[in-house]
């Protein structure tokens, strides 16, 4: 760079950008955006009570569990791999809150031991698939069946209930009137943005999921990368654990089935390529809002159960069907 | 006689730039035209309007003379123009008769497929070819070029009038290569038309009839081979005369501090090898492909299974696990499928450049500074001279040889003391092509030791201080100074080499 042949004039046109409604086209959040509007907009038309202040604040706390997990699950889908056993390492670790505070731990050193087997289990995870070499999803696989049935040895099969009455402050607790549950979920996402978006951390997230081969020979540690992924899913996983806990007020060994597919979906929603290398977490978090509307809006319609099912499978279909090969 | 293939005064645009502009060409029965331009001067795009891939905004494609519209890369197929891509398109793991007749397998009353009448068809094609290839084998444990001549085979099957072969030579050996040739030979003989897209112009003299060159998207001339020669080629190609696309030969310094000293032995090979690196030379990797040559390089930077890895760096035992490892130590490789090794394809230009070494860009630990990082790729990119709109555009939608620049881009001002390029210039035009020899020269006196695997002759004797020959998976010669011919590179790339000059007893044949 000290080629004195090159001003800074020269260099200072790279530097252009596209216009802002080009950019706003192309940007990743376009799609999964309209689709949130107009679900959004067909809601509070079906329904009155849609748009009350606290039925949307019922939303966002409704998808906050969902929309906590998505993070890890993004972090996994953006290197190409993919994360199954979210549903049970959540109700492991919550479980294990539960327990140690039952059992009389103090509820800091208890919240600490969830998060951290959390993320011991998800880089467990990503040990068996950056060094074992095996594919994500089938280790995921087979530790989501694990994971259940350490829950279920670790509880004997009940619920634990007892715990300390202010420990449901992180299910149904507010500050600064927003509920707490909606807050911690924007902190994650707010920290999985600056992590994706600002450290190198991040660029070899999106670089491995874009070409591992090419990553991996330009220097990379990409089994270092995989192992932190997936500590990451495995901790956002215990947070969800921690919120869905304290919600409840008891330590569920079964809950949290089928969370990981609601994950992958708002993930896809968001605008990610499940192949890896592309996508934005802000994407996943207006994924997995559309997903919490759609499930309240069809509850206040009375739509049954089984036929909401049916309805998201749909729209999830439509939806990636929409954004799909427009960054082919 | 009417021109089999006419395309005439074809335009394209894709959003911001005019690929293609007013563009003719004409191909007459049992011709072999050659197709000429630099990176990015418009022939991909020429060839996949041909094939209905792209639809052109203006200008016809007629066939014998009949105005055509393709639609589609079946249309073409089915109109008999067939094409063999730079990319195969076949498919690993079906057997070459299967793959030959993907998609429209004679089928019996009952719907099920005739495969006694497959497999005579393609002894039938491969006769008509004059070549040798088991239809039941499956195709991925062919050789690059019986891939390609099966690629041909399966055009000819569609009954191709029009033949095009998108650089079909880079992959290819000399020997191939001229089996290549001689098949094409074969098909002008029965009346094929060809459009033939080559990088090597003795190429084009040996086996073209005519020749069209395009420029930045635009028609420059057509003539016969018999009225050019090399030079005015490379004149018409980039627009202005060149003496020599290698920068000026300068005395070997023969005091050079030795930098590296490796003795790799493969995992699967009985025999090690060793080699010295000197500061500031530029050291070749010579022999055919598949003698060993990026494998011996990827052990070096710890991204080959070894047996035996002794390396020195500065006097110094060092053990690369990894190519992180080989980084942190200062050496970097440039691989040689730039596409699958060496790009992010989804990313930008910029953050292409700056992946490994993002660290740089510190604002506080472990948060990256934007500003910081845009100033260092625009100067880098500046460096190189790649030709894209901004930093922030995607490295796919580059031509080859700018794909190139960025990932060299990549490992400059990175305080690397060791870089290995491996083909740097492959698929690469002439003017591209002299400015990396340039930059590598330059790079060479700022004192950092440089290895380059090459397939091209003329670039390792153009280039190179020293010379290691490869053959058989092992190093069979070293020639330094005058020893550096084209001639005696090949005949040691050639030869078996000795099963007694090797350092470690010899189990029998351990492969």
């Amino acid at each position: 760079m000290s080629d004195s042949t090159q001003p800074a004039a020269v260099a200072a046109p790279r530097r252009q950008r596209r216009s802002r409604a080009t950019r706003m086209l192309h940007s990743p959040m376009f799609f999964p955006l309209l689709g949130f509007i107009a679900v959004f907009i067909i809601m509070s038309l079906v329904n009155d009570r849609f748009l009350d202040v606290s039925n949307i604040e019922n939303v966002a706390r409704q998808g906050s569990v969902i929309g906590i997990i998505a993070v890890g699950m993004s972090f996994a889908i953006f290197t190409g791999g993919i994360d199954l056993s979210v549903g049970p390492v959540m109700a492991l670790s919550g479980t294990l809150m539960a327990g140690l505070m039952a059992a009389g731990w103090p509820a800091p050193v208890a919240i600490a031991a969830g998060l951290c087997v959390g993320s011991l289990f998800g880089a467990f995870n990503g040990f068996c698939v950056a060094f074992g070499r095996m594919p994500p999803i089938i280790v995921t696989l087979a530790t989501m069946g694990a994971a259940h049935g350490l829950a279920l040895l670790y509880t004997g099969g009940y619920p634990i209930s007892g715990l300390p009455s202010w420990f449901a402050w992180f299910g149904r607790g507010s500050l600064a009137g927003i509920q707490v549950p909606i807050l911690i979920m924007l902190l994650v996402y707010a920290a999985g943005y600056v992590v994706l978006h600002h450290t190198p951390f991040g660029r070899y997230v999106y670089a491995v999921g874009g070409n591992e081969e090419a990553t991996r020979l330009t220097g990379i540690r990409v089994p270092r990368t995989k192992m932190l992924v997936y500590s990451i899913s495995g901790l956002t996983a215990a947070i969800a654990g921690l919120v869905i806990t304290a919600r409840l007020m008891s330590g569920q060994p079964s809950i949290g089935e089928g969370f990981e597919l609601d994950a992958i979906a708002a993930v896809v929603l968001g605008g990610a390529a499940i192949s890896g290398g592309r996508g934005v977490v802000l994407g996943t978090l207006v994924g997995a809002m559309l997903l919490a509307m759609l499930n309240n809006g069809l509850n206040l319609m009375g739509v049954s159960s089984y036929l909401q099912d049916v309805i998201k499978g749909g729209i999830i279909l439509l939806a990636v069907y929409i954004g799909r090969g427009r960054d082919a | 006689m009417t021109a089999v293939l006419s395309l005439e005064h074809v335009s394209k645009g894709f959003p911001g730039v005019k690929a293609l502009d007013d563009v003719s060409l004409t191909v007459e029965a049992g011709e072999i035209h050659a197709l000429l331009g630099e990176n990015g001067a418009g022939k991909s795009t020429l060839m996949k309007i041909l094939c209905g891939i792209y639809q052109p905004d203006e200008g016809t494609i007629r066939l014998n003379g009949e105005a055509r519209h393709f639609s589609s890369y079946r249309d073409a197929c089915a109109a008999g123009v067939g094409i063999v891509f730079q990319e195969f398109s076949l498919v690993p793991w079906l057997s070459v008769v299967d793959n030959i007749f993907l998609g429209r397998e004679p089928r019996n009353r009952l719907g099920l497929i005739q495969r006694a009448r497959m497999m005579a068809e393609a002894y039938e094609l491969f006769d008509r070819l004059d070549i040798d290839i088991d239809p039941e084998i499956q195709v991925h444990r062919l050789s690059v070029a019986d891939q390609q001549f099966v690629e041909i085979a399966k055009a000819l099957s569609l009954n191709a009038r029009v033949l095009v072969l998108d650089e079909p030579t880079a992959p290819l050996t000399p020997t191939e290569v001229e089996r290549l040739f001689k098949i094409m030979r074969r098909l002008r003989e029965g009346g094929v038309a060809m459009v033939f897209i080559s990088h090597h112009l003795e190429e084009i003299f040996q086996v073209c009839d005519r020749i069209t060159v395009l420029r930045d998207g635009t028609y420059v001339d057509s003539c016969a081979v018999t009225e050019t020669d090399h030079d005015a080629l490379v004149e018409m190609m980039i627009g202005r005369k060149v003496d020599n696309i290698f920068p000026p030969r300068e005395p070997r310094n023969t005091n050079a501090p030795i930098l590296l000293e490796a003795e790799i032995g493969m995992k699967h090979a009985t025999h090690t090898d060793s080699l010295t690196l000197a500061k500031g030379e530029i050291l070749g990797f010579a022999g055919l492909v598949g003698s060993g040559r990026s494998e011996l390089a990827m052990a070096l930077i710890g991204a080959y299974p070894t047996r035996v890895a002794k390396i020195r760096l500065d006097g110094r035992e060092v053990r690369f696990r990894s190519p992180a490892d080989a980084l942190d130590a200062g050496i970097g490789l440039l691989p040689e499928d730039r596409k699958r090794q060496g790009l992010i394809l989804p990313f930008s230009c910029g953050d292409n450049i700056t992946l490994n070494h993002l660290k740089q860009f510190y604002r506080p630990a472990p948060f990256l500074s934007r500003s910081r990082e845009a100033d260092t790729v625009d100067a880098a990119m500046d460096q190189v001279r790649v030709k894209a709109p901004s930093a922030e555009t995607p490295v796919q939608s580059l031509s080859g040889g700018n794909q190139q620049k960025v990932v060299i881009a990549r490992w400059l001002d990175r305080g690397c003391r060791i870089l290995i390029f491996d083909e740097p210039t492959r698929g690469i035009d002439v003017g591209a092509k002299s400015e990396i020899y340039a930059l590598m020269k330059r790079l060479a006196s700022q004192g950092i030791a440089i290895i380059m695997i090459s397939s091209e002759l003329p670039e390792i004797t153009g280039l190179c201080d020293r010379v290691l020959v490869f053959s058989h998976g092992r190093i069979v010669a070293e020639l330094a100074d005058g020893e550096i011919e084209a001639d005696t590179i090949m005949r040691h790339a050639v030869t078996e080499p000795r099963r007694d000059d090797v350092s470690q007893p010899v189990t029998e044949d351990a492969r």
